[in-house]
């Protein structure tokens, strides 16, 4: 049972949340413009690292942030960084 | 036998218990083991594969050999279970089994949650310690130890501390320990596994503990001679200190399995901590100084010594074991010489227990001087201390404790009070110094480094590694003649170290002999990997108390009891337990179905529809942002209409449907699948958080908060009208909405005929319900509406889609818009493989015959024109219990407390799931069957065309005709109904009954369960609901009154007591009714809330007024602590029932 800290509720129990899979996967600017290959990158593909991972939680079970962590997939060790809200991390591209 | 005297028994109590159903005697203190040893038994077992007679190896949960049923458990170390008066016994032959047929037992099991600084495992020497200078500090620490007693191996030896006997140091540090109010002591209580970021789960022997308690003694509960309920913990820790201390190891001989041999350390503990000599005349083979005190020990208490034997002093070892003809000892051969004993006591070695250490992903090392793996590296907040880590001897351990118990509180924050290890200033408030104690016991030197005794070919057969598996010497010989090098190949080909002792006599042994066999050293071997849990956990241990009715949350809606009342049969939809047919008298589900379709057909009907998820949007960018996730516009939405909206996933793929009415400029109420709410709540949460926070708009769940009754059908305008007085429904069109506080009325259809929705707070759903009926509304569950929206051609998400249909492929392209610039799915809609053709479409199917039938349909006559499904197109329906009468005979579904849990009750109708072929004998599959009902099916087929002959498969092969998916009113020409169907309203109705909004007809959630609340209340805990407290959500930044549920989201509750605090009626989203209240007062509900909540509760961390949204059992809740020991768990209403159960067996168990 992981430990991961919600930066609004603190440290609370994995089970508490949502994965949600690799950090700054942003929305295209402009989907439209994208081609075939360009956006099954964007919708399909992923990192899947052996070793420290960038990637999104969601406090599903309490105050419904998204937020995202640095985590190493093998430790599980998660690094002590503030904590910042999904949106920053996400990026939006307006 | 049992000595004269001596051990920590209480020989004036006696207590009787069976083995084998011999019936036998114990004292209170002994273990199972110790007690069949004073009474002369030496068998205890037979060898799994090789039937070999063996004895008690151990004394503790390491133990091979003995394991025994207890009561209704059925395998246990019959070294680690406290005897207790009456217990029965049986030794295992071959095998275990289970015995399905056998009741679940009666133990009541549960859980807990704890946070601490500091978690102590292991009550020795070493663990006291370090509990104590962790204590002195003030930390929150919890010290934890398998036995009834802590202590140790102090408990199994003569070793004097400072001049007197172990035991006084052991009670002075206990009751030190004791006086802490922050330090819990948890005897009986063994640690299972250590995972990730110091989450250690434990299992207390909670009964035993209870009432050694209420007794001020040993052993107890449990009656009926089981071994009683036992509590799951489940520990964050700060930091942890490891003090499991060792495991004493055999040496593999021939013969080393006779019931007779024992190890060292267990020889000794049963002498000196039970009192009973588990032999007359004794041999001792010891590669270690350990063993030698045991023979002193043994000697000490009238065993014979007739030798000692020392590899170290002159290589001499045994070589082999004599037995009567029983198998039991009666002397061993010591190269060539034969030495008449009854006991063989053995020590080859010490194991740290490294089992937690290396759970928590701790690195080993092997050391050479110790000829044994310890910790070199840990991954986490731990320290080991004492022999777990090889600090032999009680004087090392304590000091060894004192140093890891004070770094670990100081590295979980608290204060040094502690310097070096041998003085200190006492903490709170000037208790003794933390001193370490003279020690008698001498200096150990290095064991010998022997593994096995060479044997030769016949000897190493004989040579036990594993005595549980049977593995000898000559297995792991095999093992590595065949290629082997890992000791995890050596593990699974041999199963050595595989037993329910999962190797803990063995596996160091394991390991020595491979490496021996391949030249190289132990530690370059390594061990196998270490997994929990430490020791065998029962299934239902696990479970705790979520079991029956408690497993999983039932959610139900505010009409449920009248549906029970009504005898309505149930469906289990995601956790919703939903209304499916109300058969009337006996009726089977066919006629209750044909009965409810054809009063939503021809006369009104009316559905409980509070399942579907209900999502309040708002903020000035609410159609900005609903244009954004729908395939659809919604910015344009006039206020006051409703529409209907796809949105799909970045794929493209349909994620979910809903009508979204427009209730203001700015407010959005959107409305999801019953499955897909939590799921749509959290895709747009994701979406504005993480894509588009510069958009404002926000997201309230109001799907509990209204109960929703449809009335439909051609008579429903009457109906409606009588329910809601105060709309004018002259002026009410389609897809639009009123308002009649406290109602909301939808003008919606899921069924193609007139319907009005009819939403209001949930304490008035019952009495609507009622109302409606009253009013001559014929109630019909979802298994009519399923009926009545496939005849429409309505397809459903998650039945007709699967994640892989786009709205184009369920001919739905009229509803993707092609104005907007974007839409979350848009790009995806003009991939190759989403745009190309040979995609499977939604299409309607009728089949050409139906085989039970006996009148064949005719695939040229499409029902869409005639009276779709009409039971006499379909035949007769069958009886039921008619299942397996023949092929084709449709199956009676299975019934379990009224919920259709398998089968299908449907008769003359395709299947679903069937697949579709394009002729009889073709493999190659053009779609499946995705719903069926009388007369109408839906399927997902690609390349049909109206008018095709195709086959569906379904184990038989059905010539099916594809016709438009709609069925029945192609024209819509019945939604806004039919004049001549409207029929009078009942004369008779009663207006006390239809006069649902008189305040005296509103019911809270909790409403049933005052009298139980009551009932349960005790001085520790009172439970009672609050009903009826106003609530509003209201979202922004400024500080409001209220519990702050999540960043810039906020609750305000009205004061019970006052009424004050009620929020302005204009702010926010009215929520009052999407939440129960259960409050809970007394100096317990803490050791309630424990039993089923995750987060740290202590007193000093969730404050008075603290409030948090988290897990209570398996319910979300908001818990606010409103005084000292008051506290309220707000819940969601569809949960409240079960929340309330759950609460209930949990003050039953206190």
């Amino acid at each position: 049972m992981q430990l991961i800290e919600c930066p609004w509720c603190g440290p609370r129990d994995e089970i508490e949340f949502r994965y949600g899979g690799q950090a700054g996967i942003a929305y295209p600017g402009d989907p439209a413009a994208a081609s075939d290959e360009e956006w099954a990158e964007y919708v399909f593909m992923r990192d899947n690292p052996r070793g420290w991972f960038h990637e999104r939680w969601f406090h599903v079970h309490g105050c419904r942030t998204w937020f995202s962590i640095r985590r190493h997939t093998v430790t599980h060790e998660i690094e002590r960084t503030p904590g910042s809200p999904g949106a920053r991390d996400a990026g939006d591209p307006r | 036998m049992r000595r004269e005297s001596g051990g920590r028994i209480d020989r004036s109590r006696v207590l009787r218990f069976t083995f084998d159903g011999r019936e036998l005697t114990g004292h209170p203190g002994d273990t199972l083991a110790s007690a069949l040893l004073a009474c002369g038994v030496r068998i205890v077992g037979r060898s799994v594969d090789l039937g070999r007679p063996r004895g008690i190896f151990t004394a503790g949960v390491e133990e091979p050999n003995a394991l025994v049923r207890v009561g209704d458990e059925p395998m246990v170390a019959a070294t680690a279970v406290e005897l207790r008066e009456g217990m029965r016994a049986w030794s295992l032959r071959g095998k275990g089994r289970l015995d399905p047929a056998a009741a679940a037992g009666d133990a009541r099991h549960d859980k807990a949650y704890l946070h601490c600084d500091v978690l102590v495992v292991g009550g020795g020497p070493a663990g006291l310690a370090a509990a104590l200078a962790a204590g002195e500090t003030g930390a929150r620490v919890v010290l934890l130890d398998g036995g009834p007693e802590f202590g140790g191996d102090l408990l199994s030896c003569r070793t004097l501390l400072d001049g007197a006997p172990a035991e006084e140091w052991i009670s002075s540090v206990t009751a030190r320990l004791a006086a802490f109010p922050e330090v819990r002591l948890l005897p009986r209580t063994t640690a299972i596994g250590y995972h990730d970021h110091n989450y250690v789960v434990a299992v207390e022997e909670r009964d035993a503990n209870r009432a050694a308690g209420d007794e001020g003694g040993q052993g107890g509960g449990g009656g009926g001679g089981t071994l009683g309920g036992r509590r799951l913990w489940h520990f964050r820790a700060g930091q942890i200190v490891l003090a499991t201390g060792a495991h004493e190891r055999s040496v593999a001989f021939p013969g080393n399995d006779r019931p007779g041999v024992m190890l060292a350390s267990a020889a000794r503990t049963y002498v000196n901590r039970y009192g009973v000599l588990p032999g007359r005349r004794a041999v001792v083979f010891t590669c270690t100084d350990s063993g030698h005190e045991a023979a002193r020990d043994l000697a000490a208490a009238g065993v014979e010594i007739a030798e000692i034997v020392d590899p170290r002093r002159d290589g001499a070892v045994v070589t082999g074991t004599l037995a009567d003809g029983e198998g039991i000892l009666t002397g061993v051969v010591i190269g060539g010489r034969e030495v008449a004993c009854d006991l063989l006591a053995v020590s080859g070695g010490w194991n740290p227990a490294v089992h937690l250490f290396s759970q928590s992903r701790g690195r080993l090392r092997f050391d050479d001087a110790l000829q044994a793996f310890v910790p070199e590296v840990s991954a986490q907040a731990e320290r080991s201390a004492g022999a777990c880590r090889g600090e032999y001897g009680a004087a090392a351990a304590v000091a060894d404790g004192f140093a890891a118990g004070a770094r670990a509180a100081e590295a979980a924050g608290l204060p040094a009070r502690w310097q070096d290890g041998t003085t200190g200033p006492g903490g709170n408030g000037g208790g003794d110094p933390l001193r370490v104690p003279e020690c008698d016991e001498p200096a150990q030197r290095s064991p010998a480094a022997l593994w096995a005794v060479p044997a030769g070919d016949d000897g190493d057969r004989e040579s036990f590694v594993d005595l549980q598996r049977d593995v000898t010497v000559a297995d792991l010989g095999r093992a590595a003649g065949t290629g082997m090098r890992s000791v995890e190949h050596v593990k699974r080909y041999t199963t050595a170290g595989t037993g329910a002792d999962q190797g803990k006599t063995s596996g160091a042994v394991t390991v020595g002999v491979v490496a021996g066999l391949l030249g190289a050293s132990p530690g370059q071997v390594g061990t196998t990997t270490f997994r929990p849990p430490y020791t065998p956990v029962a299934f239902g241990v696990l479970a705790g108390r979520d079991r029956g009715r408690l497993s999983d949350p039932v959610r139900i809606t505010a009409m449920h009891d009248r549906h029970v009342a009504r005898g309505a049969f149930f469906e289990n939809v995601g956790q919703w337990k939903r209304a499916r047919h109300y058969p009337a008298d006996g009726e089977s589900m066919e006629r209750a179905v044909e009965r409810e379709r054809r009063a939503a057909r021809t006369g009104v009907a009316a559905m409980d529809a509070s399942t579907l998820g209900k999502i309040e949007v708002r903020g000035r960018d609410a159609g900005e942002f609903l244009d954004r996730i729908y395939t659809n516009v919604f910015s344009s939405l006039p206020v006051g209409s409703c529409r209907y909206g796809l949105m799909c996933g970045a794929d493209g793929m349909v994620l979910d449907d809903g009508v979204t009415t427009r209730l203001a400029g700015d407010r959005y109420l959107m409305t999801t699948t019953t499955g897909n709410a939590a799921t749509v709540l959290d895709w747009l949460e994701e979406w504005h958080q993480t894509e588009w926070p510069h958009l404002e708009v926000s997201f309230t769940s109001v799907t509990d908060h209204w109960a929703v009754v449809a009335v439909v059908g051609p008579g429903a305008r009457p109906v409606a009208e009588t329910l809601v007085p105060g709309v004018d429904f002259d002026d009410f069109p389609f897809m639009t909405y009123r308002e009649s506080a406290p109602a909301r009325v939808f003008r919606i259809s899921f069924s193609g005929e007139l319907a009005y929705e009819i939403n209001v707070p949930w304490w008035y759903g019952a009495a609507l319900w009622e109302a409606a009926l009253e009013l001559g509304a014929v109630p019909y569950g979802t298994e009519t509406m399923h009926v009545l929206r496939a005849e429409k051609g309505f397809a459903i998400v998650g039945q007709e889609t699967d994640g892989t249909v786009t709205p184009q492929d369920l001919g739905m392209s009229w509803i993707v818009s092609g104005r907007k610039p974007d839409f979350v799915g848009k790009r995806s809609h003009s991939r190759p493989d989403t745009a190309g053709p040979g995609r499977k479409r939604l299409v309607g199917l009728v089949p050409a015959r139906l085989p039970e039938a006996g009148v064949p349909a005719t695939p040229d006559e499409p029902p869409g024109s005639g009276t779709p499904g009409a039971p006499e197109a379909a035949g007769e329906p069958g009886e039921s219990g008619a299942a397996g009468d023949g092929e084709g005979t449709p199956t009676e579904g299975v019934l379990t407390e009224g919920v259709l849990t398998e089968g299908v009750l449907t008769e003359g109708v395709l299947t679903e799931g069937a697949q579709i072929v394009a002729a009889p004998g073709d493999r190659r599959m053009l779609g499946h069957l995705t719903s069926a009902y009388p007369g109408v099916a839906l399927a997902m087929v690609r390349d049909a065309e109206a008018g095709d002959r195709l086959v569906a498969f379904d184990g038989r092969e059905i010539p099916v005709t594809v016709v438009d998916p709609v069925f029945h009113d192609p024209g819509n020409t019945r939604r806004d109904g039919i004049p001549d169907a409207v029929r009078p309203l009942p004369a008779a109705a009663d207006p006390e009954v239809t006069q649902w909004w008189r305040p005296e007809r509103a019911v809270s959630p909790l409403a049933g369960f005052a009298e139980r609340f009551a009932a349960a209340g005790t001085a520790g805990v009172t439970i009672r609901e609050i009903p009826f407290l106003r609530m509003r959500e209201v979202r922004g930044e400024a500080p409001k009154e209220g519990l702050r549920l999540g960043p810039g989201w906020w609750l305000t509750v009205e004061d019970p007591q006052t009424g004050a605090g009620a929020p302005a009626v204009d702010d926010g989203v009215d929520v009052s009714a999407q939440r129960a209240v259960v409050e809970l007062a007394g100096p317990r509900v803490r050791d309630v809330l424990m039993t089923g909540c995750p987060i740290d509760l202590h007193p000093a961390v969730f404050e008075v007024g603290a409030h948090t949204q988290t897990l209570l059992a398996r319910a979300q809740i908001v818990l606010h602590r409103a005084g000292p020991d008051v506290y309220r768990v707000l819940v969601r209403s569809s949960f409240a029932g079960y929340l309330a159960e759950w609460l209930l067996d949990a003050l039953e168990g206190l």
